[in-house]
This record gives structure tokens, sequence and C-alpha cells, in this order.
């Protein structure tokens, strides 16, 4: 089984960065196509991975290891179970159409934008491959530098600022995290007498409550700030309005993805205590309604056709987190599965900014109205993105936020309650959005002669409609994907879960579903 | 009866002699054989030969280390894994600022062989620094580099900049150095020896609170502290840095901070471990003060070299803390931070250096706006540099900060730990003023940068390495194991 192919899938870009280095940047049209040759074959030597993989295997899969730096214990270590799988090949698809829907957008430095988005893909699908923490760390800084120049350089009038904010934030928690790594590193070494930084040894650490609290902070402020969950949402909006289109997709789909795959790869199994610890649980679930509600509401507000969208992602992060912290397999499911779904959905919804964009530079919601008339097209993919975002049912928003609402009212029916505002909330501002800008008769004679949708952009939309609607209409593959790493999540944190399941279920659902297993460790 | 000089003695010594004896030949062979200013080169070709035998010697000391450090002249000089390793880094920082120098001080008309053969001094001096094991030793090394550099700082004798710095360095330079004596003398005082070992038995018999120790112990730290630039001893080095001859503002921020790091580690893990309790919490604060100011000052500094110059206070806090944590992981860690310190630093002012044109001084801010679309090239190494001096994975200067870090928490110093990292984010925002202003900004100045080959191939090790080290670090790391202090 082991032919290399997660490196493979991991170096391909890389290997088309170099490429791209050595072609002279006045060969403007070889740039683009080199750039969108590198990225596909990216994409298409990531699909054995799906047709290999062993849904029914527990553990990690295409595992390859190797020494790199025996002194620390670090080693070349990536592997990956059904969670990385499918963040892998959204990685892999947004990051081509990314790409693809740069090709009219960003006119100038072509080469430099082209290296620094495949090295940003390098970074993402190492994050979500590492089964190394030191691994991990690395490609987790990596991806700041590439998005900072994809913000900075190619970003709207405020790039700067936003651009330098994200990076600010995003490494103040991240070199805090670093200090938790180190924590459990030192403690393995301490406990079992040698250095490493492999995952599955560092589960084998048994930690007293009290460090594992602490350490649980140290990683919440580096995953929470990514995610990024309410009160650390600040550097989103501003990120995402000023990033090129592409540069938001990315973000959005992807970026925010490794905070919520950090809580589910490190926080949970390594620091199960303190990840059932009550408070803990509470603090984190209200932070996640509280950014779901708060989200929702200031979208409603927004004048800004991208920070709408922005703000939208903080609430549908929200529901993700949620998932997360309800701690059963209806959660856990829901929350991998509704990231997957908040790429799509959310990844359409900036691409669709940005064809008007391209077409009007401007990005305020009164400017346009009444678009249908003049791109039929664009309005029908709009619907379905903005509908797949909202939650309707038959596409792939209602599957994911309908989980995780489940696995919410099994751990507690008031977050549950609130949490359910926030689905309302969504649709107001979807729709709203969407009234205001399609429907109605056109206001502004700026937009009566807008051409539609050419083929290459119809086409950057298929793939992501395409998915969009398998998995609304059939989404068992993904819940069978997840049902294993899901299972040892739970197992890991709530040992017995399984086996109470039932009792938990007699004394009905409620407050005290996540009772009995939390004291029992 | 020994003898006065032995074999043994001969073969730590070496290296300084080469130094000292190719020092005195660039002089002697400039007026002598090649007084044709075009004949410059072969000055050049000189230090590079010393530097050969130096390091040849260097290396047949490091291939005898097997049965552990060698000591010569009764114990005032050593071999160690300690005294070579920093030796290596001196060595490299000499070879690779000297065939910078070449064109840069043809561009600033000062083009004279004291400048080669006082960099060869100057290294003697930071050569004793390290492996000097002997008060009288140490004190006679830390004043021929200081002299020297006295001299360098102030190398462009028509600049009121240069001359100004070179006598504020001078000035303050002189005062610690008494400071330092008379720590030295106290300790003499309390031991009737210079040897360092004979101090350590002494201190540690009188206890770390005796009011001579503390005495010792204040002194000698004003001395050694001013030396590192760690505050509230920092004030000359943003003033001599940025008079200083660009190279030698190179030069004085690696090699010179590399050997006062030396000397520090000797004496406070030699004489005054044992007054560990007494020290290390004033270590603590000087530490914590020194990233304070040496970052939060860097934020406003229009002038690159200044910035860099309180970016360089701010590293010496970051060492400091790797000597407060004090354990193994502490120590090895302020090696590699040196190590890769050295690399990364450099780099940052050799990318100075070839901004520094006819007529254009290119230090400022605006000097290296838009540099991405003049010189990719120099704009990319200086992003590494810069991420590495940020500490960023995957550079080299990670490696150093992942060191620091993890013996703050081994030793569970966890709240130095986690402002150590804070203040990461804050060096990033000032590196990130000089990269936007090189990627963001247009080109302002459209003159083409000065090259040399000798600028090239500084560049080209400087960059290898701090991403070599950064993405392979296993042998270095296993060097700088090898220097650890018993």
């Amino acid at each position: 089984m082991n032919d290399h192919l997660l490196s493979l899938v991991l170096f391909t870009p890389l290997a088309g960065l170099l490429v791209l280095l050595f072609i002279p940047s006045r060969q403007k049209e070889l740039i683009k196509i080199w750039a969108n040759v590198a990225s596909f074959a990216g994409f298409l030597i990531s699909l054995p991975l799906v047709s290999r993989f062993d849904k029914g295997a527990s553990g990690f899969q295409f595992v390859e290891r190797a020494n790199w730096i025996p002194t620390l214990g670090a080693q070349y270590l990536i592997g990956i179970d059904g969670i990385s799988l499918l963040l892998i090949m959204l990685t892999t698809v947004i990051g081509f159409i990314a790409i693809l829907s740069s090709w009219n957008a960003v006119q100038d430095r072509l080469k430099e934008y082209y290296c620094m988005f495949l090295l940003l893909q390098v970074g993402m699908l190492g994050v979500f491959m590492s089964l190394d923490f030191f691994l991990f760390y690395v490609f987790w800084e990596l991806v700041l530098v590439p998005m900072y120049f994809i913000i900075g350089v190619w970003g709207g009038p405020r790039k700067l600022y936003a651009a330098i904010k994200f990076f600010l934030y995003t490494l103040a928690g991240s070199v805090l995290m670093l200090l938790g790594i180190l924590t459990l590193y030192f403690q393995y070494a301490s406990q079992f007498g040698r250095y490493t930084f492999e995952i599955s040894e560092l589960m084998k650490l048994t930690l007293p409550l009290g460090l594992q609290e602490w350490v649980f902070w140290a990683f919440f402020l580096g995953f929470a700030i990514k995610v990024p969950m309410f009160p650390f949402h600040t550097w989103l909006p501003d990120a995402h309005v000023e990033a090129p289109t592409a540069g938001s997709v990315i973000l959005a789909s992807v970026l925010l993805k490794m905070g919520t795959y950090g809580f589910i790869r490190f926080s949970l199994p390594l620091l199960p205590k303190a990840s059932m610890d009550q408070t803990i649980v509470e603090i984190l679930a209200v932070l996640s309604i509280i950014g779901i509600i708060y989200g929702a509401l200031v979208s409603l507000m927004q004048k800004d056709w991208k920070k709408l969208v922005a703000y939208s992602s903080v609430s549908h992060l929200g529901f993700c987190t949620l998932g997360i912290f309800a701690m059963n397999p209806n959660g856990l499911a829901g929350s991998v599965l509704q990231q997957i779904n908040h790429g799509i959905s959310t990844g359409m919804l900036f691409l669709i900014i940005g064809v008007v964009y391209e077409r009007r530079h401007t990005r305020e919601i009164s400017e346009y109205g009444g678009l249908a008339h003049v791109m039929p097209k664009y309005a029908v993919i709009f619907a379905i993105a903005m509908l797949s975002s909202a939650g309707l049912p038959l596409l792939n928003g209602f599957v994911g936020e309908f989980t995780i609402l489940q696995g919410a009212f099994e751990a507690n029916r008031v977050w549950a309650a609130f949490a359910v505002t926030g689905v309302v909330f969504g649709a107001a501002y979807l729709l709203w959005l969407y009234q205001r800008t399609m429907l109605g008769q056109i206001t502004n004679g700026k937009n009566l002669h807008l051409p539609d949708l050419s083929l290459r952009e119809v086409v950057v939309f298929l793939p992501l409609i395409a998915w969009a609607i398998w998995i609304g209409v059939y989404p068992k593959p993904y819940f069978d994907i997840l049902e294993k790493p899901v299972e040892q999540i739970v197992e890991r944190v709530r040992p017995g879960y399984y086996g109470g399941a039932q009792a938990a279920t007699r004394a009905g659902p409620g407050v005290g579903g996540r009772g009995p297993e939390a004291g029992g460790q | 009866m020994n003898p006065f000089y032995t074999t043994t003695d001969h073969f730590v010594l070496v290296p300084a002699v080469m130094l000292a004896l190719f020092g005195c030949a660039i002089l002697l062979f400039d007026f002598l054989v090649f007084p044709d200013p075009r004949h410059r080169k072969y000055l050049l070709f000189f230090l590079i030969l010393g530097e050969g035998f130096a390091g040849f010697g260097l290396w047949r000391q490091q291939a005898n280390m097997a049965n552990g450090a060698i000591e010569a002249f009764h114990g005032s000089l050593v071999a160690d894994g300690f005294s070579i390793f920093f030796n290596w880094i001196f060595l490299a920082a000499t070879v690779i600022v000297a065939i910078v120098s070449y064109k840069y001080l043809e561009i600033e008309g000062e083009h004279h062989a004291e400048y080669y053969s006082l960099m060869m001094f100057a290294q003697c001096g930071m050569f004793f620094l390290a492996a000097g094991t002997d008060l009288v030793t140490l004190f006679i090394g830390l004043e021929l580099m200081a002299l020297s550099f006295y001299v360098m700082v102030g190398f462009l004798r028509t600049s009121k900049r240069s001359n100004e710095a070179a006598m504020k360095y001078l000035l303050l330079g002189a005062f610690s150095s008494g400071f330092l004596a008379y720590g030295f003398s106290v300790m003499y005082g309390i031991s009737g020896s210079t040897r360092l070992a004979d101090v350590a038995t002494a201190v540690s018999a009188r206890g770390p609170f005796d009011p001579l120790v503390l005495l010792a112990l204040a002194t000698t730290s004003v001395g050694l502290l001013f030396k590192i630039s760690a505050v509230p001893f920092h004030m000359w080095a943003p003033d001599a840095y940025e008079g200083a001859p660009t190279t030698v503002t190179a030069y004085l921020s690696v090699a010179s901070k590399a050997a006062s790091i030396a000397f520090l580690l000797r004496i406070f893990l030699g004489p005054l471990a044992s007054a560990r309790e007494a020290w290390e919490p004033i270590l603590t604060f000087i530490a914590v003060a020194t990233m304070t100011v040496g970052n939060l000052a860097a934020i406003n500094q229009s002038n690159i070299k200044r910035l860099l110059a309180y970016s360089s206070i701010s590293h010496a806090g970051y060492m400091l803390l790797g000597l407060i944590a004090g354990n193994a992981t502490g120590i090895k860690g302020i090696a590699v931070y040196i190590m890769v310190y050295t690399f990364m630093n450099l780099g940052a002012f050799l990318v100075l250096v070839a901004l520094r044109r006819k007529g254009i001084i290119g230090e400022d801010m605006d000097d290296i706006a838009g540099l991405m679309h003049k010189s990719p090239g120099y704009a990319l190494l200086m992003l590494l540099f810069l991420l590495s001096l940020a500490g960023i994975p995957p550079t080299a200067g990670f490696l150093g900060k992942y060191y620091i870090f993890l013996s703050l928490i081994e030793t569970h110093h966890y709240t130095l730990a986690v402002i150590g990292t804070l203040y990461v984010a804050v060096a990033i925002y000032y590196y990130f003023r000089i990269v936007r202003s090189m990627f963001a900004r247009d080109l302002t100045e459209p003159a083409p940068l000065s090259t040399s080959l000798g600028l090239r191939v500084a560049l080209a090790v400087s960059g290898i390495l701090t991403l070599g080290i950064g993405l392979y670090p296993e042998p270095f790391l296993r060097l700088a194991g090898t220097s650890l202090l018993h």
C-alpha cells in the first residue's frame, strides 16, 4: 500500500511551483496555463486517495514515516483518516478552482501570484496530513506567509492593514499553541524517557486535569483564532474584504478549517479530560452559539456584499465548533461534513462576488439590483449557492446543519434551541441579499449591460454545484467515511460511550446526556 | 617543572597565532609589497588564507577532542567543544563580512588594508573570549576585540555619523570595561587566583549572598550585559549600528555579540554558577526588559539599520532566557540561537550592503521600497532572513526560539515563555514593515544594486544556511550539542 501516494499529493503543488519559477515573467499565458495544469494535476493525483481509502479500517492510512530531526524526535510522518481525507479533497478541489477563477481577475505579477497559491496549497495539505506535531506546526506556519502576500499584494485598498492583522492574529495564537505543544513534548519525555512529537505516542500520556486544561487553552488560542471563534473573529472580515477573490475562496473554504481540524485532531484526542471538562465544554459551546447568532445578525446589517459573506462564515463556523463540542458522533460527523459544506457553498458565494466585482469593481449591495434580468445563468448559480449555504433540504448545507443540531440536541437542548435561530437568521440574510441584488427591476444604469457568465466561469462553478447536490441528496458515503474516525475520537474522549448509549437513550435526551461518562474517567 | 611553551599550548593557541600573524602580514604587505590600491584583492586573499590556517587548527582541535577538553597554559586557555563551536561561528562571520567589504569599502572610498587586519585582530580577541578560562586572558581578549571594533566603527573618517558612533561606543565601552575589570579584581580578591575554576570554588564556598560575591556579580554583570547590549546598557547599540559602515555593523552585531555571549556563558556558568540564586531574578528582569525595549523601540524606526539594531537587542533578550532556564536544553538553545542568528542577521545586513550605491545611502525604509520589482532575488532573500529573525518555521530562526521556549517550559518558567512568544508577534510586525516596503510599495530608486561576486557568494551562503538549517537541522543541532559547557 505504501507507494508514497500521500507525499506525491503533498508535493505536486511544490513541484509545480519550482517549475513555475523558471518560466519568465513575460510569458503570462504560459504561467497561467502551467499554474492551472499543476493544480489540476494535484487534484487528479489526490483522486486515488478516495478510491483506495478503506472505510472500514480504523486508524490512519497511507502512512509514511521517515526520520527528519532525530535530535528533536521530529519525524516526517504523514497519514490520513476519514476526516483528513475529506478535507484534503476539499483542498485539492478548491485549490484548483481558486486558481482557475483567477484567470482574468489578476493581471499583474502573475508569477508571484501563482507561486503563492501553490505554496499555500502545500501548506494546507501538509496541515491536514501531518501526524507529527512538529511537522504540523511547520506547515501551519508555512500557510501564513503566502496568505499574507495574497492579501497584501493583490488585495483591495486597505490590503496592508488587513494582511498584517491576519498575520499577527494567527501568529500570536499559534506561538501560544507552540508552548502547549512543547509542554506535551516535555511531559512525554519525562514520563517515557524519550522525545517525540508523534501524535499517537503523545496520546499515551496521562496528564493531570489541571495541566490538560492549561494546554487546552493554549491550543484553543491557536485554533480558535484560526476558525475564527467569537471573540477572535475580528481579523476575518478585514481579511476577506481586502483579499482578492481567489484568496477569499481559499481562506473561507480551506484555511479556516485548519482551526476546526486542529480541535478534532489534537485538542480532543490529546486532552480528553480537559475536552470533557464541564466548564470548558460550556464555555466553548456558548462561544460557538454566540458566534452563530452574532455572525448572522451582523450579516443582516452589512452593506458590503463580501463582508456579509465573511460574517456568515463566522456564523457557519460556529455550527462546526458547536458540533465538535457536542462531543457525540452526530455532532462530530456533522461538524466535519459542515466544514466541507461551508467550503463548497461559501467558496461559491465568494466566487459569485468575484464575478460581479470583476465587472463592476464595487461590492456595495446597493449598487446592484435586478441582475437576474441581465445575467440569468449567474442568477441560477447564485440561487443554488445561496440555498446551499442557507441549508435548504436536498442541498449540502441542510445535511450538515441538521446533523449538528441533532448532536447538539443530544448534548443539551438549550444549545440546540439557540443554534436553530442561527439557521433562521441565516436564511434571512441570504434571501434578503439575493432579493436586493438579483430580483426586482434594474435600478442602476451601469448594470444594464453586464455580460452573463462566460464558459470558463460556468466551468468554475459546475464541480461545486455538483458536489453540493451530491452531498445534499446522498450523503451516506460521507458519513461512512467519517464513521470510524469519529467513533475513535468519541471513544477516546468518552470511554464507554458506545456501550452506554442505550442507557443514555433510556434516560431521555436532555441536559444529562453527557453526564455519567464525563465523571467516569 | 612545566616548560614555558609546550606543544599542547601551541596546539590550542594555533588559531589565534594564525589570525595575529596574518593580520600583521596584511599590514606589512600593504605598504611593502602591494602599495598599489588595485592590488588590494591580494590582501583579501591573505585574509582568507589566514582564516584557512586558523580553520585547519580548529579542525585539528576538533578531531582531537575525543578525550575531552584540552587545557593549555596551566589552565588559562582551553580547547573544548564550546570554544571550537564559537570559533567556527567567528570564522564564518569574518570570512563572510570580509568578502563583502571589498566592494563596499570601494564605494565608501575608504578601502584600506587596516580594515582586514583589524577584522583579524578582532577575531583573535574573540578567540580568547571563547577559549579563555582565566580572568586576565578573557579581559585581554575582550579589549583586543573591543579596540579593533572602536576603530572599525569609525572607519569612515570623513563621515560625521561614523565618528560620532565610534566616540560613543568607545566612551561607553571603556566605562563598561572599567566595571568589568573591577568585578574581576573582586573575584581575584575572593579567590586569590585568576583561574575561573579557582574563582568558582571560592564563590561557592562563600555562598550566593555574600557581600563580596554580590559586588563581583553586580560589577561583572554590568560589563557583560553592556557587551551583549542588554537593557539598560543598550544605549550605544542603535547609534553605533547606525553610524558604523554597514559591513562593520553586520560584523559587530553578529561576531561581537556571539563572542560576548560566549564570554557571558563562561562567567555565569563558571565562577558565578553557584550564585544562581542571586543572579537569576536580576537576569530575568533584564531579559524581559531587553525583549520589551528592543521589540517596542524597533516598531517606529524608519532607518533599517536602527531597526535591526533594536531587533538585535531583543535577540539578546531571548538568549538570556536560555541562560535563565539554565538546563542543558537552554544552553544548547543559546548555541543554536547564536549560530542561526549569525547567518540570518548577517544576511539581512548584507542586503543593506547591496543597497549602498554611489550617492545612495540605502538604509532607509524608502530606499528598499519596491525592491521586489527591481531585484526579486534580493527581496526574497531579505524576506527569508526577516522571517528567520522573527522565528517563523521552516526557517532556521525557528529552531533557536524552539530550544529557548522548550528550556523555559522544562524549567517551569511559563510566564517568561508566554512573554517570549508574544514578542514574536510584535517582531513580525516591525520586520514586516520592511517586507511591506519591499513588496507592496512602488519603486522609488531605480539605480541598480551594487553587487559583487563576494556579495553574491556571501548572500547565497547565508540564505542556504538560513533555509537549510531550518529544513534539515540535524547535523547543525549535533554540532551545537557538542558545545555544552559542563
